[in-house]
């Protein structure tokens, strides 16, 4: 089943672009959030995929037999998922800080950094 | 050599010291330098012909040394940097007494000499071209030496740029003839002038060497920076701009003429725009009206003269050059440093303003007007032989090229003019205003013009003291076989003799026509022939400017969807070219799906399209957490029920971390402000999906390797006690990890939390 799940990462990852390129800020963090989602799959997929049995060594046991989901990639993508979550939850306050500063959403108009041609001193 | 050529640098280095100790006697100290040198290149005479080689290696690796070599062709520059520059130092000590930066000033000065030392001596292209381009630099320091005026600047920068960029075309045209004829040194590429102009790049390369000759050598369209650099103080224009530096390209052209010369190019090239060159710098010279600029303009038609001469590559015209090279050098050396007395003294250089000096200025005015005489080309003056030689020179060429003949003669009977306009105007007739309190200049300030007039007297006496020794020995460095020469000052009382006598006549009423009248020509004409490339440089720097300003509106909109789309374009296109390279397989399998995940697929990409097209923000934020979920259900149909467990956590907090943000914020719809151009982005965000794909697909293909996963398995409950593997590997086995993960998660909420407390206190 990893091939249609590509399909999916790639729709994801599309998705995440074309909400990143535009201009309201509030769509450019939506487009952060998917992109997470895109990634986290991407490393979970290309650990390739095991149905239904979760990397959990049976009581009294010492090893697991037979196969079992690959638990390195999700060791990984639950640090990412929470790190992810940080970020976004950060990347939204600013957002919200920004129009209280700047009175906008749109990035255009956010131009601190680099004013417009005839408003250059 | 390379003591020679090393030191004027280090003397360069200790020049600020020896100012600040010995103040305006340090120039007397460090003519020692240079006259040292004169001397010494002297005592290698004898050896000049067939020249002599000396190799220090620099950077083997690359086939760069400091080659030197010295014959006819280096002894005769050299003779003239190292005598002139001896005359120039003593002189310059004179001109800037008491000058606050006199020490940068000689630092500058015997920089320059070093770096010109090393353009005549050198062997190899490359330390040719460092030295080169040191020369560039030197200049561009000595014309905006007064750097508080904004025209000194403007001409240095003017002087540095058309130089510059000339030493760039120079750079390319010489390494593309390095490889054509196969050889880093100058002497070995001169033996390979048949199959360097068999060479399919011969015509790139000739046009290269020839346009940083031409920048270099003021020729027609890049003389302007030549009167500009009159800004510089008298002893550079004196030094710089007419006897040395300027000369540096007729140098190259010389010392290349035999791998690249001869060819009908070369010879069109040369005497065209040498021609059209000789013919301009006069003409501008009698419309000026600063002494400096007269002798400017003078010198950019004496460069014009030069190059004309070195087009046909035969012996007459090379040995013309020679000698009307060393003529020049003398007169206008002397000219010039003349002119700075007369500045000095007099407090201006205007020739309207000036009249009379000769009796306050005697010494200067004997100088220059010895060094008129050969200028003008009379009958006791070194001009005369130099003339005599051109004269050769034409005639030997006529057959082809009547209309140089014509053009030559034209430039003789103006520069007559203009000798005489020198010798006269500010020396004869009412003692002007500003000539009423001037005296005579102290003798470091005389020593120079009267030894170089004083010179081009003698030599024009007795021409055979320098016919054979320098002249023949450079012609024969040039041509490649041995050239004398034996001077014969009255050949006959033939139509070359009355076409001689014509000119001086024509001159001389030329100049009587330029007393009555010069000030109308100046109104009439200067509208009509103003400077052309001097606006044109000035129109390519505007454009210049402009340029990079729309590259900046470009590249820096200051837009932060242009910049995101520029990146998602990079990075796409990169890995588009990486996947084209090798054969790469792609995993297609796609049978064997379950309902269920064929249905969890096609909702979360359901979700995933609602949110990419939503307008109104609640169904942008639904949209979202049904994708989040839909991820959720794919972890948990794929045996990893931690990351469900936690993405539903997080999932759910998302939202109502983004409920709470967005109700905060103004409008409700999203439309407005969507991706645009929109075709576009959708075209840049259509290739990142693909290109994911497409990579995942190929990573499918590869086979696995599972021997960290199994050795987790059979690992975790006997090393960690544990039997969540996944538990084990975040808690035990990379504890460190998870440890900054919770610090990067605590800090991202404390940022936050910092952030909604300056908005609370702002608002408040």
């Amino acid at each position: 089943m990893e091939a249609p799940l590509a399909l999916l990462i790639g729709l994801l990852t599309g998705v995440a672009t074309w909400l990143m390129l535009s201009r309201n800020l509030i769509r450019l963090l939506l487009g952060f959030a998917v992109l997470g989602n895109a990634v986290n799959l991407l490393i979970f997929t290309a650990g390739r995929l095991t149905r239904d049995v979760p990397p959990i060594v049976p009581a009294g046991a010492q090893a697991i037999e037979g196969a079992f989901a690959n638990p390195l990639p999700q060791a990984l993508v639950l640090t990412a998922i929470v790190i992810g979550f940080g970020l976004l939850a950060f990347a939204l306050v600013l957002a919200w800080q920004a129009y209280v500063r700047l009175g906008t959403i749109r990035t255009d108009e956010m131009r601190e950094a680099e004013p417009p041609e005839e408003a250059k001193p | 050599m390379l003591i020679a050529v090393l030191a004027p640098f280090a003397a360069a280095g200790f020049a600020p010291l020896l100012v600040r100790l010995l103040g305006d006697r340090a120039g007397l100290v460090l003519a020692i330098v240079p006259a040292a040198t004169f001397v010494w290149l002297l005592s290698r005479l004898p050896e000049a012909t067939p020249g002599v080689l000396e190799a220090t290696p620099w950077v083997p690796g690359l086939d760069v040394a400091l080659d030197f070599s010295l014959d006819g062709l280096s002894l005769i520059f050299a003779l003239l940097i190292s005598g002139i520059g001896t005359l120039i130092v003593l002189y310059a000590g004179g001109y800037l007494k008491g000058h606050p930066m006199l020490g940068r000033f000689f630092l500058f000065l015997m920089m320059f000499m070093g770096a010109m030392q090393g353009v005549v001596l050198s062997d190899n292209v490359i330390t040719l071209f460092v030295f080169w381009e040191l020369t560039s630099l030197a200049s561009y320091l000595l014309v905006g030496f007064e750097s508080d005026r904004p025209a000194a600047r403007r001409a240095a920068l003017q002087a540095l740029l058309i130089t510059g960029s000339g030493g760039l075309a120079l750079l390319a045209g010489l390494v593309m003839l390095a490889e054509a004829g196969g050889s880093w040194r100058i002497s070995d590429l001169t033996g390979a002038g048949a199959w360097i102009q068999d060479d399919p790049l011969y015509r790139p390369i000739l046009i290269l060497v020839v346009l940083g000759c031409f920048t270099k050598s003021a020729q027609w369209p890049f003389h302007s920076w030549l009167p500009g650099a009159m800004q510089a103080p008298t002893p550079v224009s004196a030094y710089l701009h007419s006897a040395t530096m300027v000369k540096a390209g007729v140098y190259l052209l010389a010392r290349l003429d035999p791998a690249l010369g001869g060819s009908p190019e070369w010879l069109w090239i040369l005497t065209g725009i040498g021609g059209l060159t000789m013919l301009m710098g006069v003409v501008f010279a009698l419309l000026e009206t600063d002494l400096k600029l007269v002798l400017a303009w003078t010198t950019v038609s004496a460069l014009g003269t030069l190059v004309f001469l070195l087009g046909p590559t035969h012996e007459p015209g090379v040995k013309a050059a020679m000698a009307f090279l060393l003529v020049h050098a003398l007169y206008k050396g002397a000219l010039f440093m003349a002119a700075g007395n007369v500045d000095h003294e007099a407090g201006t250089r205007d020739l309207t303003r000036l009249g009379g000096l000769m009796r306050t200025m005697p010494v200067t005015f004997a100088a220059a007007a010895v060094a008129c005489v050969s200028m003008a080309g009379l009958p006791f003056g070194l001009g005369w032989v130099a003339k005599e030689l051109i004269g050769a020179a034409k005639i030997a060429l006529e057959d082809e090229f009547g209309i140089t003949v014509i053009a030559a003669t034209l430039t003789n009977l103006m520069l007559f003019c203009v000798a005489a306009i020198v010798a006269t105007v500010p020396f004869t007739g009412r003692t002007s205003e500003a000539a009423a309190h001037a005296h005579e200049a102290p003798w470091p300030m005389l020593a120079g013009p009267v030894m170089l007039a004083a010179l081009g007297l003698v030599f024009g006496m007795a021409p055979n003291l320098i016919a054979e020794p320098l002249i023949a020995a450079a012609t024969t460095a040039v041509i490649g076989r041995k050239a004398t020469l034996e001077i014969v000052l009255f050949k006959a009382f033939d139509w070359k003799f009355l076409l001689t006598l014509a000119t001086f006549v024509a001159g001389a009423a030329l100049f009587l026509l330029w007393r009555r009248s010069a000030a109308g020509w100046r109104a009439s004409l200067n509208p009509v022939l103003d400077r052309g490339p001097d606006r044109g440089y000035d129109q390519v720097m505007r454009g210049l400017a402009a340029l990079a300003a729309w590259q900046t509106r470009i590249w820096q909109p200051g837009l932060l969807h242009r910049y995101m789309a520029a990146s998602f374009a990079v990075v796409t296109l990169a890995g588009a070219a990486s996947l084209t390279r090798g054969e790469m397989r792609l995993n297609l399998d796609f049978d064997g799906g379950r309902l269920i995940e064929w249905a969890v697929f096609a909702v979360t990409a359901a979700s995933a399209l609602v949110a990419a097209l939503a307008t109104t923000r609640l169904l942008a934020v639904t949209a979202l957490g049904m994708l989040g979920l839909g991820v959720a259900m794919i972890f948990m149909l794929f045996g990893a029920p931690d990351l469900a467990i936690t993405q539903f956590m997080v999932e759910t907090l998302v939202v109502v971390i983004l409920a709470l943000v967005l109700i905060r914020l103004p409008g409700f719809r999203l439309s407005a402000g969507g991706a645009r151009p929109r075709w576009l982005y959708a075209g840049i965000s259509a290739g990142t999906g693909a290109l994911v794909t497409l990579l995942l697909l190929g990573v499918l293909a590869e086979p696995f390797d599972p021997r960290l996963s199994e050795w987790f398995g059979r690992a975790a409950v006997p090393e960690a006690f544990g039997h969540n593997i996944v538990n084990v590997i975040l808690v035990d086995f990379r504890a460190l990890d998870t440890l900054g993960e919770i610090i990067v998660v605590f800090a991202a909420a404390l940022a936050a939390l910092a952030a909604i407390g300056i908005g609370a206190r702002t608002r408040a």
